[in-house]
Parts: structure tokens; sequence; C-alpha cells
């Protein structure tokens, strides 16, 4: 008899239990959510705060109570951005920048890579451990230099100087290696034994295989000469070679004070939105690149 | 195997990227020391055949400039703010991220934005939400129009105005404003990584904690964290890194001035001063200053590794 009850009451203490868990259970998981969504708001606020303001008319930005959503939509503004800020000529010159040196910069380093992972040569170790260590120095450290032996070889003002000095990164070199060498080495010798050519082999499956890999590159790259700015303010910095942050930055110097907001808005709205365009498309790419590197661009 | 015909084969393949380094990475490097250790070392004079003594002036004067010291403090002070926040804040995002279902892929979409925007363009952005048009502090007859939409919230929410990045704003405002760009900035690929680190934990672990019934803290500061060690080490480590080279954010929001139209190159960085001397054609005080920013870099990330190798859990 008592030792039912005590099984009675540890039955009803059990479901206590269980359902005060649940409600624990419950609230972890609203407040979880709570944190999650007002971080994901903040997060995207300056993006909401772009667009509307880049819709808005002068008149209503400087509203001391501010609109949430545009009363009268100008898309106008954007008309006048890519006008005064010249966006057409520095989209261009950018594209330019960045298609030449990324393709470039891919066979550079598919050559590159390949020589490390599957072919044999003195010193291959060290060479390979002394090009990581060059990834420890700042990079301004390079640009000193650099900016002397430009200016040597005439390069100011053209896009070589924007294109050449950063070809070879040792980081995607570093990337791509480890790539190549997860492709086994039986596929390579057997290719030697149809006596297939180490250029043809590395064309046909190499490359194939590590399409992953170079896809995540090119966006970087890419992305790399849409976001550069110091290097291309010290060396071109004429309007035929500007490139769209410089522009961006030259078109609009003030950024404090009394600023045509609306228009600065859409300026920056109309830079942003390719990033975004391939963010959405890419994604998957871009975020494998990145979580190995830890470089912005 | 390795025969000589084989060797040759190599150093064509690598000899594009080989000559590329030596010209624009091994040789900066030599030269960079060099130029460091001659007297007032400039380009623009090297090049009209002047000659410079070998010594340590250029260290000794960079050091001695007020300028310098005071970007040494703006780098400084926003690396001490901006990491922790950021590594704090990112890994309670990741934890949460990790512990939903639903939604989980439109968040970490959302989360990752920052990542791919334009520290310069976006920056416009920051300034816009804190500048004041007018103002509110000067002269009588100039009004204030719109206080910008992070005045607007604080006083909608009780507090004050505060003049944040215009004309007149205080050192710590400033600061302010930066640490949160940066920290913003800086989430994506800390949320990315940790929450990478997070989804590769073995599962076993938390099984077994749940059937000893282990609180919810224990579990995170003693299965969570110590498992996700190395990665919050890679973290904190490349976020130094970043913090120390810190510029284009600073750029954004403030322009070329680096600070306040009345206080030109208050906010000033490392990197900041490197690039003044250099505009300037003191390439020598360039080098010396570059030298010192690697060795800093260099002792910081050293340090941080010295610690994590006591703390870290491989």
């Amino acid at each position: 008899m008592a030792e039912k009850n005590i099984t009675i009451m540890h039955a009803k203490d059990m479901g206590k239990e269980t359902s005060r868990q649940k409600i624990v259970k419950l609230a972890v998981k609203f407040f979880v959510y709570a944190f999650l969504i007002l971080m994901a708001l903040i997060v995207l606020f300056p993006f909401y705060w772009m667009i509307i303001s880049s819709l808005k008319t002068l008149d209503e930005y400087r509203l001391s109570v501010p609109t949430f959503w545009p009363q009268k939509v100008m898309f106008s503004n954007y008309a006048e951005a890519f006008t005064t800020g010249n966006l057409g000529r520095l989209f261009l010159n950018t594209m330019y920048v960045g298609v030449v040196s990324t393709l470039l910069s891919l066979v550079i380093t598919v050559l590159c890579a390949f020589a490390f992972a599957r072919l044999e040569f003195k010193g291959k170790d060290t060479l390979f451990a002394a090009l990581l260590a060059t990834m420890m120095i700042p990079g301004e450290l390079f640009t000193i230099t650099n900016y002397s032996t430009v200016t040597q070889l005439g390069w100011m003002n053209t896009f070589t100087v924007l294109i050449v000095p950063f070809l070879v990164s040792v980081f995607y070199i570093y990337l791509l290696r480890q790539n190549f060498l997860q492709i086994p080495n039986e596929l390579y010798l057997a290719a030697k034994v149809d006596g297939t050519s180490d250029l043809k082999y590395l064309w046909k499956v190499m490359v194939p295989l590590a399409l992953p890999t170079l896809i995540s590159i090119t966006i970087l790259k890419m992305m790399g000469a849409w976001n550069s700015y110091i290097w291309p303010r010290l060396v071109a910095n004429d309007e035929a070679h500007s490139l769209i942050t410089n522009g961006l930055r030259n078109a609009f110097t003030d950024t404090t004070g009394d600023v045509n907001y609306p228009v600065q808005m859409a300026a920056v709205a109309i830079v942003s939105a390719p990033l975004f365009l391939v963010f959405l498309f890419l994604r998957k790419y871009i975020m494998a690149g990145v979580s190995r590197s830890g470089i912005k661009g | 195997m390795v025969d000589s015909k084989h060797q040759w084969k190599a150093w064509i393949y690598l000899s594009p990227a080989i000559v590329l380094l030596l010209v624009f990475t091994v040789w900066p490097i030599i030269n960079t020391v060099r130029m460091s250790f001659l007297e007032n070392y400039s380009g623009l004079e090297a090049v009209g055949g002047a000659t410079f003594e070998f010594g340590i002036g250029n260290f000794q004067k960079v050091i001695e400039y007020k300028r310098f010291i005071n970007c040494l403090k703006n780098t400084i002070l926003l690396c001490v703010l901006t990491v922790p926040v950021s590594t704090i804040l990112a890994l309670l995002i990741a934890v949460a991220l990790n512990s939903i279902k639903g939604l989980q892929k439109v968040l970490q979409t959302i989360f990752f934005l920052p990542y791919v925007t334009n520290s310069i363009a976006i920056g416009m952005v920051f300034a816009a939400m804190f500048n004041i048009v007018g103002s509110f502090y000067g002269t009588q007859n100039e009004i204030v129009v719109t206080a910008g939409i992070i005045n607007n919230v604080l006083e909608f929410l009780g507090f004050e105005r505060v003049n944040w990045i215009n004309a007149g704003s205080s050192y710590e405002a400033n600061i302010i404003v930066m640490t949160v760009y940066i920290v913003w900035n800086a989430l994506p690929f800390k949320i990315l990584v940790l929450l990478g680190g997070l989804q590769s934990i073995n599962k076993q672990y938390y099984d077994a904690a749940k059937v000893d019934g282990t609180p919810r803290r224990r579990v995170f500061t003693k299965i969570t964290v110590p498992l996700l060690s190395p990665m919050l080490a890679y973290v904190v480590i490349t976020g130094f890194i970043g913090g120390f080279k810190e510029y284009s954010s600073i750029v954004g929001i403030f322009g070329e001035n680096m600070g306040p139209v009345d206080d030109v190159g208050r906010l000033n960085t490392m990197v900041g001063f490197i690039y003044d001397a250099l505009e300037t054609n003191k390439q020598g005080r360039a080098s010396a200053a570059a030298l010192i920013l690697f060795g800093i870099i260099l002792v910081v990330t050293m340090i941080n590794m010295q610690v994590s190798k006591k703390r870290v859990h491989y």
C-alpha cells in the first residue's frame, strides 16, 4: 500500500517536473528567439535606413520627427546620384580592373598551387613555409615600397598599377593547394601512364575538381576590387582610372554637417547593390572562402 | 623520381608567382627595413641623388611625434573596446543560432550581410544615422533640422541627444560611434567561424550532460566554451590583427578628415599615420612606423597564442 502510494507520488513529482521543465524550455526558447530577432533587426537597420533615406525628398529627410516610410517616393535621387557621382564610369573602371585581375590571378594561382601540390622540386617545403610566413606581415609594409616601385616603372594613373601588384595572393595559393592535395594522386599517376601532359591534366582534371575553391577565389577577388580604397587613392587618383569606392568617397566628401543625404544614400545603395546580388546567389561560396581566411574583401 | 627535368618544369609553373612576389613582396620587406634605418629617408630626395646616413633616427622621431602617440592610442583603444565586445556578442548569437531549428538559415544569412558591404559606403550610412543636420550647440540663429535617427531613438527613450560626430563633439562620443560601427562590421565573420565550430562539436557531450542533469549554464561554461576555444582563439587573434590595421572604417564615417571638422586627425590610426608619412614623401618615417606596427601585431599575436596555449583545449 505504502509502496504504491510512493510510486504514485513519485509519478506525480515526475509529471510536475516535466511540466515545469516544459515551461522553462519554452521561456528559454522565447528569449533565444527574441534575442536573435532583436540582433537581426539591429544588423539590418542601417540597410533599411539607407534605402528609405535614399527614396525621400530632402525636405522629408530633414523633418525633426523622422518618417519610417517615404511619403513621396523619389526614384529620381538614384538618377541624380548616378550622374553626380559619375558612377557609370566608375562602375566600368572597377569591372575592368576586377575582371582582368581575377582572370590573371586565377591562372597564376592555379599554376603555382599545382606545382606545390603535385610536382617535386628541391626546397619545396621551405619555399612554401616562406610564402606562408609573408602572410603575417601587414600589407602597409609592402605599400610603402610598392608606391616607389610603381612610380619608377611609370605606372602611376594606369590600370596596370591597380592590377599587377596584387595578382599573387599567398592565401589563395594556400587555399587551392589544400584543395588540390585532396584529389587522389592515383588520378595523376594514371594520367602520366596514359601520357597526358601535366598542363592537360591540370586543365581537364584538377581545375574542374577544384571549381568551388576557384569560384570562392573569384568572388573574393572581385569583392576586393569593388572595396579597395587605400591603394587606388595613392596611385590612381585621376578620373579616368578611379575605382568605385574612391569615386564615391570623392564625389560625396562631406559625411557630417549639412549634407544632401537622400542623394548620398542613393549612391551608397547603388554601390552596395551588386555586392548583395552576388551574395544572394553565391552565398555558399563566399561563406566557404571567408570562414577560412579572416580577410575582408 | 626527382630528376632535373621535372625540377625545371616545376619552376616554370612557379615562375609567374615567384617573379611577382619577388618584386611586390620580398623586395618591399628588405627595402622597408633599409629605408627605416636611413636617417630622414625621402624617396623624392633619393631620386635627386641625396644620400642618407645609417641610424635609428626615424624610429626615435616617430615615437616622439605627438601625432603618432595619438594614433597609437586611438588604435589600441578601438582594439581593446571592439574585440571583446564583438567576440562576446558573436558567441551569444552563434550559440543562440545553434540552438534553434526554425528560421536558422534566414537569420544566419541576415547576420552575414554586413560582411558583404563596402566599409566606406556603409560608413556613410552610419554617419547619416548619427549626424545632426543644423546645430544645437553653436550660434543661436542656427536651428536643428534633424538630430539623426540615433538621437531620435534616444530622445524617444527619454535620454538626451548627443553630439556624436559633428563639430564640437567629444572624443568619447566619436569613439562610441566607431566602436558601434566596427563591432557591426566585425560580427559576421566571427559568427560564421563560431557557428561552424559549434556545429562540429560532438553531440555526445551534450547527451552525456543531459543524462547527468547538468544545468544549462554549466553545459555552456564546461562543454561549449572549452570545445569552442580553438575557434574563439582564432577569432580573437584575427580580431586584434584587423583592429590594429583599422583605417577605412574611420574614413567611412569621418571622411579623410579622420575626425570631426573642428579637430582634424583626432581619430587617426597607425595605418593612417603611415599613409600620411608616405604621401608627404617621408618614406623613412613611414617605414619605421610600419615596422613598429608589425612589431606590435607580432607581440600581441604571440601573447594571444601564449594565453590560448594554456586555455585552449585542442
